[in-house]
């Protein structure tokens, strides 16, 4: 590959020079080969693929590139973005949020698990946690947590809840601080919940 | 309840790591091909990118992807 710099990436790349862009999809088509390795879904044509798309994405975020690195280094993670959420949509995408979570707390009554005598400290966490859950969140908080640690990925929740990443983020870690809150104020400190899930 | 004992758990370990000052995964793409650079290049990390780089310990997705995007770079030359 030629060798630029960044602003001689992004002048060519603005101007869409049909030579550096085809230089740029063939560098992130290589990264992503090598970065992908391993992944059953990420063949041959599924590769050519996310290349592509990664090449548009980065056309079109152009003046997103912060120039703290290079941008051929910036480049590839947001093709690497691009592959992982196509993956993780392809393998996700018949599974409904709604089905996920539609026997979500808010729906069922905040009694204690039944658990053994002996693990007395762990029930007193989890019959919290299921009471944070069930009375101390939203209905899209609780959406969004129980979707997330039911393995959903983070762009395919946000996809069907109208969010962005960064808006999910903030959703799911405004219910984690509810959540540290209630044990908290429930007694239970970090040390206590370390030990009782062997942590 | 509609998640097991072991979603549970696990829930409890990002609970304990949570902190007030959190960055998005969207915030965090910006920070990722700095911070791939200074570590595929064995540079010290300056403490507010270390900081960002916190967010790989909250985000399994996002730390799956670092470990893809760190992978990319060893091809060609990427850094």
């Amino acid at each position: 590959m030629t060798e630029r710099s960044n602003e001689d990436w992004l002048q060519l790349l603005g101007g869409t020079d049909e030579m550096a862009v085809a230089e740029l999809r063939e560098f992130l088509r290589r990264g992503l080969r090598r970065g992908l390795a391993g992944w059953a879904a990420a063949d041959d044509g599924f590769i050519e693929d996310m290349a592509q798309e990664g090449t548009l994405k980065v056309l079109s975020g152009l003046t997103t590139f912060r120039g703290d690195s290079r941008f051929t280094t910036w480049a590839v993670t947001v093709a690497v973005r691009v592959a992982f959420t196509e993956l993780r949509r392809a393998r996700w995408k018949d599974v409904s949020l709604d089905r996920l979570v539609e026997d979500a707390p808010s729906q069922q009554p905040a009694a204690a698990p039944a658990v053994e005598p002996s693990a007395d400290s762990k029930a007193a966490i989890l019959a919290e946690m299921h009471r944070v859950i069930a009375t101390g969140l939203t209905e899209r908080q609780r959406q969004a947590l129980v979707a997330e640690f039911k393995g959903m990925p983070q762009a395919e929740i946000a996809a069907r809840m109208g969010l962005t990443r960064n808006a999910l983020y903030k959703l799911t870690h405004d219910a984690r601080q509810s959540l540290k809150r209630g044990l908290e104020a429930a007694g239970i400190d970090g040390d206590g919940v370390r030990e009782a899930f062997d942590l | 309840m509609s998640l097991s004992p072991d979603e549970l758990r696990e829930l409890a370990k990002y609970v304990l790591l949570t902190r007030p000052d959190e960055i998005g995964c969207d915030d965090w793409l910006g920070y990722a091909p700095s911070y791939a650079e200074l570590i595929a290049t064995s540079q010290p990390v300056p403490e507010p990118l270390q900081k960002a780089a916190g967010h790989l310990d909250l985000c399994p997705e996002c730390a799956e992807e670092f470990r893809a995007l760190m992978e990319a770079l060893k091809e060609g030359g990427g850094v």
